[in-house]
């Protein structure tokens, strides 16, 4: 069968995109905005398998499946769930100001392009963004979990760090066995499992969701 | 037999969570103890020349190293096992289902870990033990418990998040390697093999996300942050299971990483990394202690600093790897005197604070003397354990010319002494203040056998290591040996 287009050129512009959901995430203080743009990064993940390897066969139609599921639905409606529990809508006051946030993450993300391209990579894989944006998404995350009060943004950020590690690890999908990506999802989903119920329990102790008042422990 | 000592403890899990009395199910935790401990004494010294213990087409291994954590976390555990059942008694006022559940998930979760030879498996594993131990952090629902599950849940799984992500780069440092195919690999005797072909940028790479990472749920400084809160507010029991068998596991992990660059020809960046994180854990450790008012933060910067002292000895490398090894056995044991005695304290005065808590060798005979001895022991002072230990890894650094790291650690462990000695001192002697009115707590065999069964475990160690564990730690040092 002949092939009209190469999939590989649609990696590029989705990488784009993905690196665009970080900015839409670092920029918003709507938490369901930043709900949404986490899912849709998960449903992003589960498409690229298809564009970079040629043949994934079922157990990565399985995976991918799993992967778009959990991320893309799952995990977002729990957490939508939560806020809407909780009663809070908004990330009122975040450590450092949204223009500072996105200001950090395009730094940051310039610095993943400069530090990726140290690393040798393989002559496959060299003309791929992938790793750049695997580490900018790696540092979004990041920012989030420091810069946001709000428990379930921090959530949020975690789950966008993972995406960033997910990215990388397309690298390496064939070789990865099942089992062990069968595992990273499963202690993906009870991580935020309990992180909510924690969430909950805040909730109930402070009627707030925000971190500011676990500040009774230092020295 | 490797697929037993994993399931059992699962099994047990969910018998915890099956049985309805409040009141016997602790009863349960001593019982599965033995069982695993039995199990787990099988499988480290199999009768006549039967096969090393291994599953999962070579995934699941029981070498040496794991060994010696294996053995020593189900030893730990079945003591911790022994104290449940009066400590939770004393706390009828709540439902201790999910508590006993997630300790046998965590025995699981730490057995595997001990068994994992592919890095990938080793990894959710890891994780897994953060996931079932929060709920023990939780165990006294309130809002100083809930603040430290929440900075350890998130920490942790942030750390652990960076070693996922340098597991893959070490993947990728073993793509044309040399391996079937050209693909990659996480399967620990694969990348051993291939060591010297695996590519070094990304091998340096993987190695300093790994040991940030893993060492992150080790609680070495500065990525300790959880830790003090954690151990301050779990119950002692738990806080002994976190600071002798969940870190010692991220120990084992990062030993396992250590021993793929060490065959790559990175040990040498992989130590320097080592001596500067295991003083650097020291000195901070030391700061934090001195003038602590709160005893059981105190035991958290004591386990940051035994953390750091353990990660040195590896860096210094020789017979203080040896060294290590064995205080990773004595600084356990000692800890669980530590946290156990100071438990019982923490109980009987309704407090935890120096301002509060005095006199607690008249209140608590038993326990307030094994609190005291417990502190001279984890301190370096003979005849116990910890002082073998460290001596063996001090004489090495001061035999191999590292006179800088010796003098640094010698006064590391002066400060810390002292600074210790202070809160140690405030809290047993003196007269034990009126207007906290005594709660009805008082010593009694249920809580002090199992501080005293390990306070002898320590003396005995500090005299007379037992012949099979001597060999079976000097198998152990070997695979971390430097190589000539």
């Amino acid at each position: 069968m002949a092939e009209f287009v190469d999939p590989l050129l649609f990696v590029e512009p989705l990488l784009i995109l993905v690196l665009a959901i970080n900015f839409v995430a670092l920029g918003a203080s709507r938490i369901r905005t930043v709900i949404n743009a986490v899912a849709f990064q998960g449903v992003l993940l589960g498409v690229f398998p298809f564009l970079i390897h040629s043949e994934i066969g079922l157990r990565g139609v399985v995976l991918m499946a799993i992967t778009m599921a959990l991320k893309g639905y799952g995990i977002p409606w729990y957490l939508l769930r939560a806020m809407r529990t909780a009663e809070i809508q908004h990330e009122d006051k975040p450590v450092i100001s949204y223009m500072a946030s996105l200001l950090l993450g395009a730094v940051g993300t310039g610095l993943a392009m400069e530090f990726s391209s140290t690393l040798p990579l393989h002559e496959d894989h060299s003309h791929m963004l992938l790793v750049p944006a695997s580490l900018a998404t790696v540092w979004t995350g990041f920012l989030m979990l420091t810069t946001r009060h709000k428990a379930i943004m921090q959530v949020l950020g975690y789950l966008m760090l993972e995406n960033g590690i997910f990215l990388f690890g397309l690298l390496l999908l064939e070789d990865l066995p099942l089992l062990v990506e069968l595992g990273v999802l499963l202690d993906l989903f009870t991580g935020v499992f309990v992180m909510v119920i924690i969430i909950h329990h805040l909730n109930r102790e402070f009627s707030s969701m925000s971190t500011e008042h676990l500040s009774a422990l230092k020295e | 037999m490797a697929y037993l000592l994993i399931l059992f403890p699962l099994a047990m899990t969910a018998v915890m969570f099956a049985v309805p009395s409040n009141r016997w199910r602790p009863w349960l935790l001593p019982v599965g103890g033995a069982v695993h401990l039995g199990l787990v004494m099988q499988a480290i010294f199999p009768a006549g020349d039967a096969p090393p213990v291994s599953g999962l087409d070579g995934w699941l291994l029981l070498d040496p190293l794991g060994k010696v954590v294996l053995g020593f976390i189900s030893v730990l555990f079945f003591l911790c096992a022994l104290y449940a059942p009066t400590y939770l008694a004393l706390r009828s006022d709540r439902s201790n289902r999910v508590l006993c559940g997630n300790l046998f998930a965590s025995l699981a979760m730490m057995t595997l870990v001990t068994l994992s030879q592919h890095l990938g498996l080793l990894w959710v594993a890891m994780e897994a033990t953060t996931l079932v131990s929060a709920p023990g952090i939780y165990f006294n629902h309130n809002a100083r418990s809930l603040e430290a599950t929440w900075k350890y849940l998130l920490i942790c799984s942030v750390g652990i998040a960076l070693a996922l992500l340098g597991s893959f780069f070490l993947a990728y440092s073993s793509l044309k390697a040399g391996l079937p195919q050209n693909e990659s690999t996480l399967l620990f005797t694969q990348l051993i093999q291939n060591a010297p072909n695996l590519s070094r940028p990304w091998l340096h790479a993987a190695f300093v996300l790994l040991f940030v990472g893993y060492g992150t749920k080790m609680g070495l400084a500065p990525m300790h942050t959880w830790k003090p809160d954690a151990y301050g507010e779990a119950p002692g029991m738990v806080g002994a299971l976190l600071a002798g068998g969940v870190t010692n596991c991220a120990f084992l992990s990062i030993l396992r990483v250590y021993q793929i660059c060490r065959a790559g020809s990175e040990a040498e960046f992989a130590r320097e990394v080592m001596i500067f994180t295991g003083l650097f854990s020291m000195a901070f450790a030391a700061v934090f202690m001195v003038r602590q008012r709160d005893f059981k933060r105190m035991l958290a910067y004591s386990s940051v600093e035994h953390m750091g002292i353990l990660v040195l000895g590896i860096g210094i490398g020789g017979m203080a790897i040896y060294g290590a090894l064995l205080h990773l056995i004595n600084n356990g044991l000692t800890k669980g005197v530590m946290f156990l005695s100071s438990g019982n304290i923490h109980r009987a005065f309704g407090s935890k604070y120096t301002d509060d808590v005095r006199g607690a060798m008249q209140r608590l005979p038993v326990s307030g003397a094994l609190f005291l001895i417990g502190f001279l022991a984890i301190t370096g002072a003979p005849p116990f354990g910890p002082f073998v230990s460290e001596f063996t890894i001090v004489s090495t650094a001061i035999g191999s010319g590292q006179y800088l790291a010796a003098g640094l650690f010698l006064l590391f462990l002066t400060i810390v002494f002292i600074g210790m000695g202070a809160t140690v001192l405030t809290v047993v002697q003196g007269q034990a203040p009126e207007q906290t009115t005594p709660n009805g707590f008082h010593d009694t065999f249920g809580t002090c056998a199992p501080i005293l069964i390990f306070m002898a475990l320590v003396l005995l160690m500090g005299l007379y290591i037992p012949p099979p564990l001597e060999s079976l730690l000097r198998e152990a040092a070997a695979l971390l040996e430097a190589k000539p």
